[in-house]
């Protein structure tokens, strides 16, 4: 019996990154040799509706949605879309949400969807180039900086989180 | 890369490294085509299809949108006369559009290539009905493959192309969104075809010229070949099967295998891949050799019908699953014969018309005049929505214009008085045209109103060119239809281009204008999509440097 893959569950809504922050994503994993498969809707969401989109990889993917109840990690962009969303997270899963960035310290409020990657970064065991190479193939020059700044502050949000949670325990 | 004679496609040291990809199901399409040298690809957007054109154009090949998917898929049927291939791709309800020549071209005997690429959509993520076209391949008589992931989509393409060479027959790749949208990881160059014939033409009446004597013994072969086909399935078919326990077989196809595979991982599994003709001897055989026999498929119950129909004894999902996608929760239902309701999703944010929008002026005048809006299909269908909620009905492409002359045919004179027809630039070109010369034809004693949304792409899909555009799938510039003069040749008197963002007062009195006339108008409403203008004018401007 292969291992379970990992599940990401990346919502938002239209115009907000979405869709690039979950082929990122998927980037990494696929980088890594790990068997990935991604899905989302397209149409009718592009007009500044609800977006969702699902990755999963590990050493074996069946089906490209994450079952209802079985994401590990759940990013919203959008605060508004996390009861939309909530139902996809399994008991004791992550949410990964813009409450963990301090946005004005962004240098481009618009990468908050690659900040929110960088909490999700401390999560799991891709290495930081493997991020850093991902984000500069997934896009274009002129917002490297940008995002390359956005996923820096999202990764140490995420290890102050982890430190505040190493500390409860 | 290159074609050898005996190996088909080769590809070199680097492609080798570069052959394994994470590739949606319509970039591993384009990827097969491209590597299997289609001579030309045609088709008309419609999601999830579209970008199986628009990658294959990146790659290299040579790609085209149509005006319909009727005309789409004649262009590609006279490609696979040459002897070349030819890849038609759509969505689902576009075959309806092209089912005239497709339940024809069954009966010819072709000398290339057709593939045929049906996008379905259960579910109906972006569509207005969610039928099942596998039905099609079995009404129209042509064989059909079903991928299940972007790996099939590369490898069963390429399999088509060979079937349909090998009995000289046209192939349906019938996809559905999940296929066609899902990116999974796709090994290149992993199966060799011949390359292509070099196009010649040859007379050839009986084949290809469908007069009732020759179409009468072209049924005839048709069903000949067919019955080869279903043979050959039976014993060399892309099909799967998966052993495991003997108490439970499944039955599936496309993307419910990878549920199935999710929520049933101990199940003994019979994956069809080319799902018309079916291959009922591996059906039966296999439905023999388990306990409990169950077909797990997505949408209508086609599997399950044919194989009661062939006396296989299989189980079959309850009525309520026919509705939506499937996945590996509402499989593990229906293997459990769980019937109770399902958990309702929370409702998200429902999609709206963009802030400054120029069809929200468009709405806000037809709302403000009380008028009966026969409307269409794209972006402007969400005039439908709040705040507008100011359009009445939605059929299929091109449909606003009929149904508004229906409306004004049989509404007393009071309503007709107000029934305005609304459509976009590109749902124009598609069906509408002809909608325009029934209003010539047969116009309405209170005459009609003709709204054309015309901003100037075809915005719903992501902002594919169309003829009314004058600029070919890659934006370079080609013939341009222009709707006014169109409008004009047909014999509309009253025919007016219009900015509605620019002056609201202007456009409200234009359209009441027009309602008061009793005759026929045609109002161009023209500006282009907010989110293509920037685009639009990098086209322009580039085609005129060319040009200079």
């Amino acid at each position: 019996m292969n291992s379970k893959p990992t599940n990401v569950v990346i919502a938002g809504l239209g115009g907000q990154g979405v869709i690039k922050a979950s082929d990122i994503l998927a980037d990494v994993a696929f980088s890594a040799g790990l068997d990935v498969k991604k899905s989302e809707l397209h149409g009718m969401s592009q007009r500044g509706g609800s977006v969702s989109s699902d990755v999963r990889f590990g050493e074996r993917v069946f089906s490209p949605m994450v079952p209802e109840g079985e994401a590990d990690f759940l990013l919203v962009i959008a605060p508004d879309q996390i009861p939309v969303n909530a139902a996809a997270l399994r008991l004791g899963g992550s949410l990964i949400d813009p409450s963990q960035i301090d946005e004005s310290s962004l240098s481009n409020k618009k990468s908050i969807n690659v900040a929110l990657l960088g909490v999700l970064s401390r999560h799991l065991q891709f290495p930081v180039e493997a991020w850093t190479a991902a984000l500069e193939r997934n896009l274009p020059q002129k917002l490297h900086d940008a995002n390359l700044q956005a996923f820096s502050i999202g990764r140490a949000a995420g290890q102050t989180l982890e430190q505040k949670i190493g500390q409860k325990r | 890369m290159q074609y050898s004679e005996t190996k088909g496609v080769i590809l070199d040291d680097l492609e080798q490294k570069q052959a394994l990809a994470l590739l949606s199901g319509d970039e591993a399409v384009a990827m097969a085509a491209f590597d299997s040298g289609v001579t030309l690809g045609t088709g008309y957007p419609g999601t999830p299809s579209t970008e199986i054109l628009e990658t294959f154009e990146t790659l290299g090949g040579k790609a085209q949108w149509s005006p319909n998917e009727k005309v789409a898929m004649e262009v590609a049927i006279g490609v696979a006369f040459s002897g070349a291939r030819a890849l038609v791709t759509m969505k689902h309800v576009g075959l309806n559009v092209a089912a005239d020549p497709l339940f024809t071209v069954a009966y010819i005997r072709l000398d290339g290539a057709l593939i045929i690429v049906s996008a379905d959509d259960p579910g109906m993520a972006s569509s207005q009905n969610e039928q099942d076209n596998r039905r099609y391949a079995l009404a129209a008589g042509v064989p059909m493959l079903e991928p299940s992931d972007s790996q099939e989509a590369y490898e069963f393409t390429l399999r088509a192309i060979e079937i349909s060479e090998r009995w000289q027959v046209p192939v349906l790749l019938r996809m559905t969104t999940r296929v066609c949208h899902s990116k999974t990881v796709v090994r290149r160059g992993t199966m060799a075809i011949p390359p292509p014939h070099s196009p010649h033409f040859e007379h050839d009446f009986p084949s290809r010229v469908m007069i009732p004597a020759y179409a009468k013994p072209a049924h005839r072969r048709l069903r000949k070949t067919l019955a080869e086909i279903a043979a050959w399935n039976d014993e060399a078919g892309p099909n799967e099967l998966i052993k495991g326990s003997s108490s439970l077989g499944i039955i599936t196809s496309g993307i419910a295998f990878q549920h199935v595979r999710e929520a049933a991982p101990q199940a003994s599994v019979l994956k069809l891949g080319m799902t018309y003709p079916l291959p009922l001897e591996r059906m039966r055989a296999f439905a023999a050799s388990v306990e409990r026999c169950i077909v797990i498929e997505e949408g209508d119950p086609y599997l399950v019908e044919a194989a009661r129909t062939a006396g296989i004894a299989v189980d079959a999902k309850p009525e309520m699953y026919r509705f939506g996608e499937l996945n590996s929760t509402r499989v593990r239902r229906i293997l459990n014969g769980d019937i109770s309701s399902e958990a309702k999703p929370v409702p998200g944010k429902p999609p709206a018309l963009c802030p400054g929008c120029p069809h929200r002026n468009v709405y806000t005048v037809l709302k403000d005049l009380g008028c009966i809006v026969a409307g269409d299909i794209g972006c402007y269908s969400l005039g439908v929505l709040p705040p507008f909620q100011a359009m009445d009905s939605l059929v299929c492409m091109g449909a606003a214009i009929g149904v508004g002359l229906g409306l004004r045919h049989s509404l007393p004179p009071a309503e007709a008085r107000r029934v305005v027809s609304v459509l976009g630039d590109s749902t124009f070109v598609h069906s509408g045209i002809t909608g325009l010369v029934e209003m010539v034809y047969n116009p309405p004693e209170s005459g009609h109103v003709l709204v054309i949304l015309d901003n100037g792409t075809t915005a719903m899909t992501g902002m594919q060119e169309h003829p009314g555009t004058g600029r070919t799938l890659n934006h370079a510039q080609t013939g341009k239809v222009i709707f006014e003069d169109l409008a004009r040749s047909l014999g509309v008197r009253n025919v007016y281009v219009i900015d509605p963002a620019q002056d609201l007062g202007k456009f409200q009195d234009l359209i009441q204008s027009c309602l008061d006339k009793k005759e026929l108008s045609v109002v161009i409403a023209r500006r282009d999509c907010l989110l293509a203008a920037r685009s639009i004018r990098e086209y322009e401007r580039c085609n005129e440097q060319q040009a200079d």
